[in-house]
């Protein structure tokens, strides 16, 4: 039996009608076509599926589409501006190598995206605690870990304008 | 890795839901709330149930309600939620110590700490926290509910005291008396993995720092969590700086003695007995610091009172 849902992607109201298995990882990606996010191991371990749930990262592949329904979704498409600007998040994992292959990075940066709202200025300690849910097989995570400062630098920097996107 | 098909069942309350599972839940229905263990077992088809009664939207059950005697947790209040909450906190620090340990913290906006009670790993933090503080489980069913003590809800492995057709609507989790301090410690490969080892303590200390009660709940070590009462091989020595102290390895040695660990590939039943031993002093120790810095406040506030 398939469910008509609604959710809102990225500030934009989307309708999809899926079978109430479907994981909410394969219906933005399948249903959607937003593939970037990304998925792993689907059994909430890797993290790389990870998107914003009314503003809170969450695994995507631990979540029923269903149970999102009529939720506010944010994937790592949402995460630039609409003119293409990238986010402070995205600018300090560009300018600090903060990625190699690229397929953990959609569920870095929403993590990290959501960690710098409420942490502006994390010590090394709490940045690595909130990505320690998020594998990377390429960086050793050091240039991870300086790109999540960097974010908060320019973050800090552009405060009120698009801090905290 | 993808779920095999299910019927979905959304109740929008409690009363929808109890009927909903008063019909499904003799067929296998199971409840779906943060999902963080079930919908992995479902990924991996080592559950395949016919029936998935999904509460996310049952209203009221999000609550934490922290009083004088403890905190009452609703269903679908989540990790992170019941983590943040400071009045819990007041009440029951172990909470915020034990969950902590849970996972990550994006697993932990999700999952549910009734959920994880209802799920009884003897690898999880949560039970062993309700076992130790002596909390209870509230089922409801249609046309009633029932509370079922921790030391009769968790059966075995994976397995609680819940019945087809019940849902578990909250969990209550004890206040300790005044001078009470409480302490969680593990061992996991990875920092966010299952333990190895791990040990939840409380001790409860009189005015003269000596230990009246002193218990320890061990995960990983037994089928359920392990409760142990050390009070007796604590001594009567009181908590003091550079002092003997209570005798913390003589306590260690009763839980070594207790717990039932097995072989398994993270690690080998001697080494988890000799890491429970390790933690439990470690637990113990740090209980009675705090029991002790609570007994100090305790007689601040007293004393200005009187002034």
């Amino acid at each position: 039996m398939n469910h008509p849902i609604t959710l809102t992607v990225n500030g934009v109201l989307r309708e999809a009608t899926v079978p109430a298995r479907r994981l909410l990882s394969d219906c933005l990606r399948h249903d959607l076509g937003l593939t970037g996010t990304h998925v792993g191991c689907e059994h909430g371990v890797c993290g790389a599926c990870t998107v914003l749930l009314d503003g809170e990262p969450v695994r995507s592949c631990l979540m029923f589409a269903v149970t999102a329904d009529g939720h506010e979704i944010t994937t790592v498409e949402g995460l630039a501006a609409a003119d293409g600007t990238l986010s402070p998040v995205q600018r300090g994992f560009a300018e600090c190598h903060g990625l190699q292959c690229g397929f953990c990075t959609p569920g870095f940066l929403c993590t990290v995206t959501a960690f710098l709202r409420e942490n502006a200025a994390p010590t090394d300690e709490e940045v690595v605690e909130a990505i320690s849910g998020n594998l990377c097989r390429c960086t050793g995570y050091q240039n991870i870990i300086k790109a999540v400062h960097r974010a908060a630098e320019i973050q800090a920097e552009t405060q009120g304008g698009e801090a905290g996107r | 890795m993808k779920p095999s098909p299910f019927e979905y069942h959304a109740p929008a309350d409690l009363d929808e839901a109890l009927d909903v599972l008063a019909r499904v839940g003799p067929d296998g229905g199971k409840v779906l709330a943060g999902g963080q263990s079930l919908i992995p077992l479902l990924n991996m088809r080592l559950a395949a149930p016919a029936h998935l009664v999904d509460v996310n939207r049952v209203a009221g059950l999000d609550t934490v309600e922290a009083g004088p005697g403890g905190v009452r947790v609703g269903a679908l209040a989540r990790h992170a939620a019941v983590e943040r909450s400071l009045p819990a906190a007041a009440v029951q620090p172990l909470l915020g110590q034990a969950l902590r340990l849970v996972a990550h913290p994006v697993i932990r906006n999700r999952g549910t700490v009734v959920g994880s009670l209802v799920h009884a790993d003897p690898s999880a933090e949560l039970p062993a926290v309700l076992a130790l503080l002596g909390g209870s489980v509230r089922l409801a069913h249609r046309g009633g509910e029932r509370d079922v003590a921790a030391a009769e809800f968790f059966t075995g492995p994976m397995e609680s005291d819940t019945a087809p057709g019940e849902l578990a609507v909250s969990a209550f989790f004890p206040a300790l008396p005044p001078r009470s301090g409480t302490a969680f410690h593990e061992v996991a490969r990875r920092h966010g993995d299952y333990a190895m080892a791990g040990v939840a303590a409380a001790v409860t200390l009189d005015e003269d720092l000596r230990v009246t009660a002193a218990r320890v709940a061990c995960v990983s070590v037994g089928p359920v969590p392990m409760v142990v009462d050390v009070t007796a091989a604590c001594g009567g020595s009181p908590v003091a700086a550079g002092g003997t102290g209570p005798d913390w390895d003589a306590a260690a040695a009763a839980v070594r003695d207790r717990i039932e660990p097995e072989d398994d590939i993270h690690a080998t039943a001697d080494y988890r007995r000799h890491l429970t031993g390790v933690l439990a002093v470690r637990a113990l120790r740090g209980a009675a610091d705090g029991a002790a810095a609570d007994g100090v406040a305790a007689a601040r506030a007293a004393g200005e009172g009187e002034r």
